[in-house]
């Protein structure tokens, strides 16, 4: 079965190195996308039927890479998972990109980086050794680096794209020692030998530490995220699409891999930083997606909540796990799973309509958008279903995975460490808090970018786009609200991949009556999409009869000749800015640093009045200014070392070997 | 194996590392090159003794190699540039001869540290022998690190090599074709080295490496 996929991914890499030497065709777009469409459709069929048939294991050795190791491949359970689900969002982005790939002005800085970064993506889930995955995570992130400059001459994408990058160095660096600590010092990279050598304690904590950094630097964990709100708006629409949707999800995977399968039982404590980071993520992403007002940042940011969230359902899968409560790690697991399934989908949704957005005005600011519902109502009416799955809405998928989070949560009591038990609560808290503030967020973005009337002659007379795009973003629409309605299918489909992460499965779904789910038992709580969707439909469906017949009939009294809006300029509208104040002031102490400064000119001054707004992300002055300023330092004090003299460097050489040689006198 | 064989291989590579100590106790060139000279006759006899015992023949061809080159070629060629760049009455002290011999004691220490503990399940010779041979290019370097002569720290780097020959012959096995190669690359190290003299003379009217520091404008 590997075979299957590594041809697929052969055929990736192809496609790239064909668009690489064939330059440019008139039709190299369609091709392009349309290939990887077929082989990102195919790869996805293929593991969603590993996945719901329950295929065992499957392994392949390949004698290329390192010579006495082999390359390995292997797909289990929670690779078919992942690989269904990159495909998936591979393969949508495709769809979409063939009708925005059209509107790109330098297609081959884009057409070949694209499948390559496809592919590097399916070669992580499928490594089985220590080498093959770093080396393919690492094409991984070079390729997504090369999308993210393709736009290279508008401003900011140069310093994206070098943060980008050092972080990605950064963060592969961390799990090149992760593997390492795990190989042990016999060099067991394949993972198969890890799986039956689990590491002392101290190498398993420096192991965890490692791969939350490492992971957790592409996925974009505070405070390692910085990279990721520069970055995935760099990138053209449906690559960011691809980035935030797909490419953090690798990331996910990473964890998962490291942590519930190569690492060995767990540590009670395990679970404990996961939970904090998780949860502070998760607040921390959602705040600056209130404040920002460019639209594909948001979305970016977003994603940074959305991330905090699936990291705390693992870490608390893994407090369940260590204290042997498997069924309700699976319950976490399954809760962590379904959003990563579903923040795939409506956050590739939501970047498409972004590009819609942009291609239709041009512009990234919120502010200068308005009114676009009236005239782009197809990308509006999926962009407001995308907005309202990501805000946990029900009946769409979002809410699903988020009360079923909720549920693991509130099992917390029954832990025995006493710091997990005060510690998820409080996480919950943070939950509950992200969530609210991230309803507020897309209620902000949909309400001044779709609502209203139009504040730039640009958005009053953008068109709808075509129907490549409107495709992908209503599949995606679609797929959210099926995924909401039959929730208990989709954690039936899981259940095979939280057995093999967990031990355990929460028991079936489907045979339920209703559609209805009941994480736990009936007893406690269930939830019934299908009945919400209904009465949601049908009390809405209600509301707009009464509406439309009582009250347009009902006499009013207005003004005569001003329409219904008293003041005609369209700038007086509520402004992105405006919508985000009160939060800002909020929390401007300890997550934003704001500073707001009004200049009024006094009476008699013609210069105009102005109101500006200043924030700083708290973790640049944190934790970066010193590091950087510790290299620059350092890289100063190293460059002395250009002008010693001969004899001086013969001395430095000298005095390096007397020190290894003592350092060999006095080992043990 | 036959002790006094044992014995004898040890004194001609211990001859080698005291040699090396006279090495570093000179400060005039001439004698330099005439305890160089020493030290090469010194070898050539550790490695002929060390081809009769191991019976390994070709080991005659590096000992009469490090005879003919080291021991004349190379001592006659520097005592030519010497005399021809009139530097024969330049006496040097950088690092005063006590405190270089006491750091050259504490490498010979160190060495036979390492290597005794390093090689433990290794035959005898050879355990010393490598002891023997690590000191020698400890002490080699030391002399380079702490000469400003340009020939001095010629000398040092020659004789370094001359401890990598010794751990060479030492260890059974190390086919013949390396050592010779070693060889030649030292005789083409010195004919760089030779023309490269000259050239400095010519520029700074001084063999010191100290001159070229300051014409490079050393700590910029």
């Amino acid at each position: 079965m590997p075979e299957i996929h590594l041809v697929g991914v052969a055929a990736l890499l192809t496609l790239s190195v064909i668009v690489l030497l064939a330059g440019r065709g008139r039709n190299l777009t369609l091709v392009v996308y349309g290939c990887a469409l077929v082989i990102s459709l195919v790869l996805c069929g293929g593991a969603t039927m590993r996945l719901l048939m329950q295929s065992p294991p499957s392994s392949l050795a390949l004698p290329i890479g390192l010579p006495w190791l082999g390359a390995h491949f292997r797909i289990d359970a929670l690779s078919s998972f992942f690989l269904a689900i990159i495909n998936f969002g591979g393969a949508a982005a495709s769809l979409y990109g063939l009708g925005y790939g059209r509107h790109e002005r330098e297609p081959l800085r884009v057409l070949p980086f694209f499948p390559a970064f496809l592919a590097g993506m399916n070669v992580v889930l499928m490594a089985d050794d220590a080498f093959t995955f770093l080396l393919s995570w690492e094409f991984m992130s070079l390729a997504s680096w090369s999308l993210v400059m393709a736009h290279h001459r508008e401003a900011d994408n140069i310093r994206a794209g070098l943060v980008n990058i050092v972080m990605a160095g950064i963060g592969a660096f961390a799990l090149l020692l992760a593997f390492g600590v795990l190989a042990g010092p016999d060099g067991f990279y394949a993972f198969a030998d890890m799986r039956t050598h689990a590491p002392a304690p101290l190498a398993a904590a420096a192991v965890l530490a490692l791969v939350l950094f490492g992971a957790g630097s592409k996925a974009g964990l505070v405070p390692l995220h910085v990279w990721l709100p520069l970055a995935h708006p760099a990138a053209p629409s449906h690559v960011s699409a691809l980035m935030s949707g797909v490419m953090t999800k690798v990331a996910v995977y990473a964890f998962i891999r490291v942590a519930f399968d190569l690492l060995g039982p767990p540590a009670w404590w395990w679970g404990v930083p996961v939970l904090i980071l998780g949860a502070a993520t998760a607040v921390i992403g959602v705040l600056f997606a209130l404040v920002h007002t460019d639209l594909k940042r948001i979305l970016a940011y977003s994603t940074i909540e959305n991330i905090g969230i699936i990291f705390v359902a693992l870490g608390l899968s893994l407090g369940f796990l260590a204290s042997g409560f498997a069924a309700a790690a699976a319950l976490a697991m399954t809760a962590a799973l379904f959003h990563v399934l579903n923040h795939s989908l409506f956050k590739s949704l939501l970047f498409f309509g972004a590009g819609a957005v942009i291609t239709a005005t041009g512009s990234r600011e919120i502010g200068q958008l308005g009114g676009l519902l009236n005239r782009m109502p197809a990308t509006g009416l999926f962009m407001l279903v995308g907005c309202a799955a990501i805000s946990a809405l029900p009946p769409l998928n979002g809410f699903a995975s988020e009360w079923l989070a909720f549920q693991a949560i509130l099992l917390s009591p029954s832990l025995p460490s006493w710091a997990l038990k005060l510690l998820t609560p409080a996480a919950g808290a943070m939950l509950a808090l992200a969530a609210a503030l991230a309803g507020a967020c897309f209620v902000r973005l949909f309400g001044i970018a779709f609502l209203g009337r139009p504040r730039t002659i640009t958005s009053a007379k953008a068109v709808e786009v075509d129907r490549f795009s409107l495709t992908a973003m209503g599949g995606l629409a679609c797929l959210c609200l099926l995924a909401g309605i039959f929730p208990g299918q989709v954690i039936d489909a899981l259940a095979p991949v939280a057995r093999a992460t967990t031990g355990a499965a929460m028991h079936p779904q489907a045979a339920m009556p209703w559609l209805s789910i009941a994480p736990i038992a009936e007893s406690r709580s269930s939830y019934d999409g299908l009945l919400v969707f209904v009465f949601i439909v049908s009390s809405a469906l209600l509301a707009a009869f009464i509406v439309h017949r009582l009250a347009s009939n009902a006499l009013r009294r207005a003004p005569a000749w001003d329409c219904g809006f008293p003041d005609a300029d369209p700038i007086t509208q509520y402004s992105a800015e405006s919508f985000a104040q009160p939060v800002r002031r909020v929390f401007s102490s300890f997550a934003f640093r704001a500073r707001a400064q009004v200049d009024m000119p006094p009476p008699g001054d013609l210069r105009p009045a102005s109101y500006t707004v200043e924030w700083v992300d708290l973790s640049w002055a944190v934790f970066y200014r010193p590091v950087v300023a510790a290299v620059a330092k350092m890289a100063y004090w190293m460059n002395r070392m250009q002008y010693l003299t001969i004899r001086q460097y013969l001395s430095l050489v000298f005095a390096a070997l007397v020190f290894l040689l003592l350092v060999l006198a006095s080992w043990a | 194996m036959d002790p006094i064989a044992f014995d004898i291989a040890h004194m001609f590579a211990g001859g080698l590392v005291l040699v090396s100590f006279l090495l570093l106790y000179q400060d005039r060139l001439y004698a330099l090159l005439n305890m160089f000279a020493v030290q090469a006759l010194v070898l050539a006899l550790s490695v002929s003794w060390q081809a009769y015992i191991q019976q390994a023949p070709h080991l005659y061809i590096t000992a009469v190699i490090t005879l003919i080159f080291k021991g004349i070629v190379i001592p006659y060629a520097l005592h030519r540039i010497v005399a021809r760049l009139g530097i024969h009455r330049e006496v040097e002290v950088v690092v005063g001869a006590v405190p270089t011999m006491v750091a050259g004691i504490a490498l010979v220490a160190l060495s036979m540290v390492v290597m005794l503990r390093v090689t433990q399940h290794a035959d005898a010779l050879a355990r010393e022998d490598l002891a023997f041979a690590l000191s020698v290019v400890l002490l080699g370097l030391l002399m380079m690190v702490t000469r400003n002569n340009a020939v001095s720290q010629v000398v040092g780097f020659m004789s370094l090599e001359n401890g990598l020959i010794l751990a060479a012959t030492g260890a059974k096995g190390m086919p013949l074709v390396v050592e010779i190669s070693i060889g030649f690359s030292v005789l083409i190290a010195l004919i760089v080295v030779g023309i490269f003299l000259f050239r400095i003379r010519e520029r700074f009217d001084s063999v010191d490496v100290q001159a070229l520091d300051e014409s490079r404008g050393k700590g910029r």
